[in-house]
């Protein structure tokens, strides 16, 4: 299936070329070019201005996108991973650590995809087991001990649903995340970077704050498996990622987000740098807020915020 | 059929042919394990348990008629929520058409009342209401309940009996397992006891949230419980699971659950776990 936005791309890879053999050849192709990046700014405000549901579900899963430890590195001036659930395993879909992000000192957590196929089995496409969870939640209580912000990233298609994960509890693991960060006694800042996927991303993702990459999605069932339980057609994934209202404006109109981050033009995927700066400037604002508060109204403010979803 | 309901005879059993009629709601109850087909009074005074084991769904009224002192209970308003807040195609119809059929207004009915004496806040899903699913007003609900244990000092129970998330609040209805398992976390906080009993089935986000919170957690027997559905992981590990994978004596097994508890003990189990957490009562007089 071609991407949505292929003219941008066709078209984009044509300039290039333009410049690459203007510089080659010593020819001036100037005016070309400039009628070209003008097409190009049309077409781009045309597609990305008028981004349907599914595109967003598109962007949200390209292969390319950033993932947690991409924003990580471009982030924060200093990150020491930190494995294991202490209990005989360490899940590797899911990775944490400390770091200082603008000098100060901050726990980091998030759901890792891989990039090439085996990094992307090693790492169980994102989709944590039991012990992920696990391992999350001794961070965070680590964070709590030391009195450092949490930041978790959320981007998985969802908890692993294998037999070894409910034999070890994989309910369990994700209800206690939920009830442990309920009460935590630092500010936590979550930021869904790719696909959020239900339970398994909700599992590190009770916080102060959270925000949504202008193109990530937050949803209870994939657009796919919404489909076939609805209308029993998996093929009418677009027409249910409409309807279940999962992209960034759905989520802050229903008021479950709190803001959405920009994206680099055309996606996260084209320029991980700039995205991260676009990251690092919104995530140091609302922490600011949240290191204002005491412990007591952190959590007065988090069970408002919860309370009111819905009603 | 109408032979059988002439009879005067306590138990009948169908043969396979007549075992695709349906029985008629009310007078007679057939056990779908067994296939036995009894009265449905002789099977409400045996609360709702078949001979061969095998526990009938209840209606959240029959579960607190179970568990509590007749008199007891104080029912608690359902706390109002957005009905429909994705505008989602059809759904206002079906939640008239549930509340029609069930005389419920959602799939959780809350209270306080007393287990031979000692007090407790319940929160009882009914599977009946859009297959017991959690929406805004399931997670509201429960979220007020345990509010107001906290705000009393009482111990709280929640029976769960849920397909888990209400898809057609999309992810409203995710974010209740958040909400329900803070007020829990708040609960704790202040010292109380809560219990939770999963009865059939508890599943997704209700089984990954607070159903798995409890200070104690027990199960009814043959109880379906899990996170992932069983067709799901059968394609995603390739190999057929085990029979009673998801079972509650499968999360017994592996060390999920405190206990299995028959509904015939269930009562008698509130009552001793009450009486050793020395909520709200007065010892003296047990
Ligand atoms: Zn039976």
């Amino acid at each position: 299936m071609q991407p949505f936005d292929q003219p941008v791309i066709a078209l984009r890879e044509k300039i290039l070329e333009l410049h690459e053999m203007a510089d080659r050849q010593g020819l001036d192709f100037k005016e070309e070019l400039n009628l070209l990046e003008e097409r190009l700014r049309r077409l781009e405000r045309d597609i990305y201005g008028n981004m349907k549901a599914w595109n967003r579900v598109q962007l949200a899963r390209h292969p390319e996108r950033p993932t947690t430890l991409d924003y990580i590195r471009e982030m924060c001036e200093d990150f020491m991973e930190m494995h294991g659930d202490r209990h005989g395993y360490d899940d590797a879909a899911i990775v944490g650590g400390v770091a200082l992000f603008n000098g100060r000192p901050v726990t980091i957590i998030g759901h890792q995809r891989g990039k090439d196929t085996k990094e992307n089995i090693r790492r169980n496409f994102g989709m944590p087991h039991p012990e992920g969870y696990r391992k999350a939640l001794r961070l965070m209580q680590q964070a709590e001990k030391f009195n450092r912000p949490v930041i978790t990233f959320i981007d998985t298609k969802g908890a692993y649903p294998g037999r070894a994960a409910e034999e070890r509890g994989q309910s369990e693991a994700i209800a206690r995340n939920l009830f442990e960060m309920a009460g935590l006694r630092v500010p936590v800042i979550s930021i869904v970077i790719g696909e959020g996927g239900s339970g398994g991303a909700l599992g590190i993702g009770v916080c102060d704050r959270l925000l949504m990459l202008e193109n990530s999605t937050y949803s209870v069932i994939s657009p796919e498996g919404a489909a076939a339980l609805l209308w029993k057609d998996a093929g009418l994934a677009e027409r249910a990622a409409e309807s279940m209202r999962i992209t960034a404006p759905d989520l802050v109109n229903l008021g479950i987000a709190d803001g959405i981050i920009p994206e680099v033009v055309g996606g996260a995927h084209l320029d991980v740098s700039l995205q991260a700066d676009k990251l690092k400037t919104v995530i140091a604002q609302e922490l600011e807020e949240l290191v204002r508060l005491t412990p007591e109204d952190l959590i007065l403010q988090r069970t408002e915020k919860y309370h009111q979803i819905g009603t | 059929m109408q032979a059988f309901f002439r009879k005067p005879k306590k138990f009948v059993t169908l043969t396979s042919k007549e075992q695709r009629v349906d029985v008629p709601v009310g007078l007679m109850t057939k056990c779908p394990k067994c296939t036995l087909i009894q009265y449905t009074k002789q099977l409400e005074a045996n609360l709702r348990v078949c001979t061969c084991g095998y526990h009938h769904p209840l209606t959240a009224a029959e579960r607190f008629r179970q568990l509590f002192d007749a008199g007891s209970v104080e029912l608690f308003e359902l706390p109002e929520v957005k009905i429909d807040p994705l505008s989602f195609k059809d759904y206002p119809e079906k939640l008239r058409g549930d509340e029609a059929r069930t005389g419920l207004r959602e799939a959780i009915v809350c209270g306080v009342g007393k287990v031979n004496g000692y007090p407790l806040v319940a929160c009882v899903m009914d599977a009946r209401f859009r297959m017991g699913s959690m929406g805004a007003a399931v997670g509201t609900a429960i979220a007020e309940a345990v509010r107001y244990a906290t705000k009393n000092g009482l111990p709280v129970t929640i029976f769960s009996a849920s397909g888990g998330a209400r898809m057609q609040e999309g992810m409203v209805s995710l974010m209740q397992m958040a909400k329900t398992s803070l007020f829990l976390k708040q609960h704790a906080e202040a010292g109380l006891l809560y219990i939770s009993c999963m009865t059939h089935p508890t599943t997704g986000g209700v089984s990954a949230s607070f159903a798995m919170l409890g200070d104690v957690n027990i199960a009814e027997p043959g109880a379906l419980i899990g996170f992932a559905g069983r067709r799901i992981i059968e394609q995603t590990i390739r190999e057929k699971l085990p029979e009673d994978f998801q079972t509650a004596e499968f999360l017994l097994k592996t060390g999920q659950l405190d206990e299995v508890v028959s509904r015939r003990d269930l009562k008698n189990y509130y009552t001793r776990l009450l009486r050793i957490h020395g909520e709200g009562t007065n010892h003296a007089t047990i």
